[in-house]
């Protein structure tokens, strides 16, 4: 006795298939409408740029004549805050993955500090701009520095390099920990020696991402007061700057009375992008690099 | 060595004959550690129940069991390595050379400095096969190259590797074989020259013929330490042990002379559980 009627399948076999094809071309035009409004971005930018877009441009100081023109002073700024932001997300960063996962008991405290650290993660940076507007240019009276900028960065990205850092730690063997236990190891003995030197890639990686948020954010800046023309390239973190992004925005703001201005953030967003990529790049190289071999 | 194993006789007999007759089972030998009413719990489950366990100096004691009977939680309770379990809560007494290891002021470091463990799956550091050996002297602050270089040399040869590995010393652990780095944790563990060396299965990861060059390297290794030696293996346990301590559900149901355990024992659990009717 049959229980299938072959005659039904073959009827419904057409639709299925059918369903299957169309399901496919349905996911993949969901992944093209991203790329494409991506691909048209990045070309309009691009074409916006040619004939701007060249090594003075890089060298020059800002001006109001757009033809000489550069970005020396804004890609000092951003470089400037790099010099404030790696040192002290690494440091706070690595250090409270550290004591999250190493040191601290697991318990309410600790599950309190971890929900918080994930809901910073998810505050606006808009918000972190008019903190860093509070803290740092008011009361500690940086005024518009690269110091009070770089903290602002800081702050904001250092969730980022926390949840890296702990997922680097975490995913660092037991076994490796207890041998050197073991051996009568103290637990900062075996952070330094075995837990860092095997999460270190991980650490790195979370490191990059976390600069090239800082590099590309420009509403904090907005909000510390940054201000639009900045004549001279900053010297020390006390200095006032700006930014590749700040400069983007302004330059994009007064294309309204002069046109060319939009062509020159055309070529500052061309700098930006590939500053990114290649910020990215390293950290998928040291990603596979450091591929773990346990 | 007992009669009772299946072990093959040629190698039996090499091995006696490559024996020192230096230890003589009726000399009464000092305890190592004497363990006294030791409780042990993870959050509600009571995992070791009223322990009292004397392990003598230049003995191998084997500890047997079904799975889950705690005779891994109790060799990690030796170096208080159990504590890394976070709901652990232990009672009773551990004394290691007279002093109780669960003491306030005692130095959980400076144990572990004397009581060395090898762990059921080789743990090697993705280092050099010297940073390997020399990671336990370094952190116990020893900074002398010429020095190091003598430990290890001596670790590797103390854990029968020396030979294999001494024309690659500087590279990385992981290219050798399981056997290998099994031996590799084992002169390790000798370079911080230890008291005590707890091994918890150290061959249940590796072949026959590995496991065969680990059981030798136990052999030779308890003229100079006290080994206690946990597994699965009963076959093992009467092959290296010179007493042996039958685990159940958390309790030590025989603790004897290997031979009189393997042969006679007391209790009937000791009986069904060595003849194969359980565990």
């Amino acid at each position: 006795m049959e229980y299938i009627d072959r005659g039904h399948v073959q009827k419904k076999m057409r639709t299925r298939l059918l369903l299957n094809k169309v399901f496919k071309y349905l996911f993949l035009a969901a992944t093209l409408f991203g790329l494409v409004f991506l691909a048209i971005l990045i070309t309009r930018v691009f074409i916006d740029s040619i004939g701007w877009l060249d090594f003075s441009f890089l060298t020059n100081r800002l001006s109001f004549n757009p033809e000489i023109a550069g970005i020396k002073g804004a890609a000092a700024g951003t470089l400037w805050l790099m010099v404030i932001v790696g040192p002290v997300t690494m440091t706070l960063g690595v250090g409270t993955a550290i004591y999250l996962e190493e040191y601290a008991k697991k318990g309410r405290l600790h599950s309190f500090i971890q929900t918080n650290i994930s809901n910073l993660a998810g505050v606006p940076s808009i918000v972190f701009g008019l903190l860093g507007l509070t803290v740092f240019v008011r009361v500690l009276g940086f005024g518009s520095s690269i110091i009070a900028g770089g903290l602002t960065m800081s702050l904001l990205v250092l969730p980022i390099v926390v949840v890296a850092a702990q997922e680097a730690i975490r995913s660092v063997p037991g076994f490796l920990r207890e041998a050197s236990y073991g051996m009568g190891a103290t637990k900062w003995q075996t952070i330094k020696k075995v837990v860092l030197p095997a999460a270190i890639p991980g650490i790195l990686t979370g490191m990059i991402l976390a600069l090239s948020r800082a590099i590309g954010e420009t509403a904090p800046l907005v909000a510390l007061g940054i201000p639009a023309l900045i004549i001279p390239v900053p010297g020390s973190i006390f200095d006032n700057f700006t930014a590749l992004p700040m400069q983007v925005y302004y330059w994009t703001i007064d294309s309204a009375l002069t046109a060319e201005y939009l062509n020159l953030a055309a070529a500052t967003i061309i700098v930006l992008l590939v500053v990114l990529f290649l910020m990215n790049s390293v950290a998928i190289i040291i990603r596979n690099k450091f591929q773990k071999r346990y | 060595m007992s009669s009772l194993t299946s072990f093959d006789p040629e190698e039996s007999k090499e091995k006696n004959e490559n024996q020192s007759p230096t230890i003589t089972k009726d000399r009464p030998k000092a305890p190592v550690y004497q363990t006294k009413a030791l409780n042990l719990w993870y959050g509600q489950t009571h995992a070791l129940k009223d322990i009292n366990l004397p392990i003598f100096e230049n003995e191998v004691t084997a500890i047997i069991g079904p799975s889950g009977c705690g005779k891994s939680t109790y060799i990690k309770t030796l170096n208080r390595m159990v504590e890394m379990v976070e709901s652990v809560k232990i009672s009773g007494e551990i004394l290691y050379r007279d002093k109780n290891i669960f003491d306030k002021n005692y130095r959980v470091e400076e144990l572990r400095t004397r009581v060395g463990m090898v762990f059921q799956k080789p743990n090697p550091f993705p280092k050099t096969i010297f940073e390997n050996v020399a990671y336990g002297p370094k952190v116990h602050g020893i900074r002398d190259k010429k020095l190091l270089k003598q430990i290890v040399e001596n670790s590797l040869k103390g854990a029968a590797i020396w030979e294999e590995v001494k024309d690659r010393l500087h590279e990385n652990a992981y290219g050798l074989s399981g056997g290998q780095q099994q031996r590799l944790c084992i002169a390790r563990c000798l370079a911080i020259e230890p008291d005590v060396i707890l091994m918890d299965e150290p061959t249940s990861a590796l072949d026959p013929k590995s496991t065969l060059k680990v059981e030798e390297l136990v052999q030779e290794l308890k003229k100079n330490y006290s080994i206690v030696i946990v597994t699965h293996n009963m076959q093992q346990a009467a092959r290296i042990s010179d007493k042996t301590a039958f685990f159940l559900n958390g309790e030590v149901v025989e603790n004897e002379k290997t031979d009189f355990i393997f042969s006679t024992p007391n209790d009937n659990r000791t009986e069904d559980y060595i003849s194969g009717r359980f565990g």
